[in-house]
């Protein structure tokens, strides 16, 4: 069971209310696909992933994006038991995906850049410890039905 | 993973724009660091005072990025460039290098929260590369 303090559950909340998942979920997803090219090994059937532009250009990967931002709510409203909340999807990623679960790590440095971009000063060390604390859980819980 | 000849451009340009607020980047960095990766401060014990927002912290943050800069000027041979600071690292600090990684990963969240429109994904993954690099130079005596 994960403990979350007062100030970290609250800071997850916090986040994630103002945040524009339709905004942020295409950003990170994209500057994934940029800066860890290899990533672009899932998507083979979204078209044109040739460049930085194209990428961020790509509506199947804004669409994605968004998918991916919706399933990390599901761990914004029950942070008490996100394992098994995300017990199915990590099945789903296993063994119909097959995504490797380092690419969860790197896609979660990428939405902590994003937010960080977004929140500016708001982004303090103390609010970045609880937003990674809780992307770390999420991708705990995701890679552990692998076998 | 090496550097292309537009990355170093890339580079070079970007750093030189935020030069101005480097030791900003470099403070806030360090404080991060160590709040958010409690761990690090196994390496400070000598200093009375570990809070982030502290003398120690902020003062050792602005010399770190002072060695970022000095790895920037350094771009065209980082090993050879670096050579006093990895022998510094290897035989007198000996920090683990996974925490090279760690700092790096610290920098560039401070980068987009202070240049949230210029630190593109474009940008992003050319200064990635770099700090990796550097983080290779600096452990290139290690073993």
């Amino acid at each position: 069971m994960v403990e979350w303090t007062d100030f970290e559950r609250a800071t997850i909340q916090s986040i994630f209310s103002k945040m524009d998942y339709d905004d942020v979920g295409p950003a990170a997803l994209s500057r994934c696909l940029v800066v860890y090219p290899w990533t672009q090994r899932y998507f083979g059937n979204f078209g044109n992933l040739y460049n930085a532009a194209a990428i961020q250009g790509n509506p199947m990967v804004a669409a994605h994006g968004k998918t991916v931002l919706r399933g990390l709510d599901r761990a914004v409203k029950n942070m008490d038991d996100i394992k098994a909340t995300y017990a199915e999807l990590s099945v789903l990623h296993s063994e119909k995906l097959r995504v490797d679960p380092d690419n969860f790590r790197l896609l979660a440095d990428c939405l902590t850049i994003v937010v960080a971009a977004r929140m500016g000063a708001d982004f303090t060390a103390d609010v970045q410890g609880a937003f990674q604390k809780f992307l770390a859980v999420v991708v705990s819980s995701l890679g552990r039905q692998y076998h | 993973m090496s550097l292309s000849a537009k990355e170093k451009v890339i580079v070079k340009d970007f750093f030189a724009k935020v030069s101005s607020r480097s030791d900003e980047i470099g403070a806030e960095a360090l404080a991060r660091l160590i709040v958010v990766y409690p761990q690090t401060k196994s390496y400070f014990g000598h200093w009375k005072d570990l809070s982030p927002n502290g003398a120690p912290v902020r003062k050792h943050g602005i010399t770190v990025m002072g060695g970022v800069y000095e790895a920037v000027s350094k771009i065209d041979d980082l090993a050879g460039g670096l050579l006093n600071l990895s022998e510094l690292h290897a035989f007198v600090l000996r920090v683990d290098p996974v925490n090279f990684k760690i700092l790096s990963h610290c920098i560039m969240v401070v980068l987009s929260m202070l240049f949230a429109e210029e630190f593109t994904p474009q940008i992003h993954v050319a200064v990635d590369k770099f700090l990796a690099l550097v983080a290779l130079a600096l452990a290139e005596k290690y073993r």
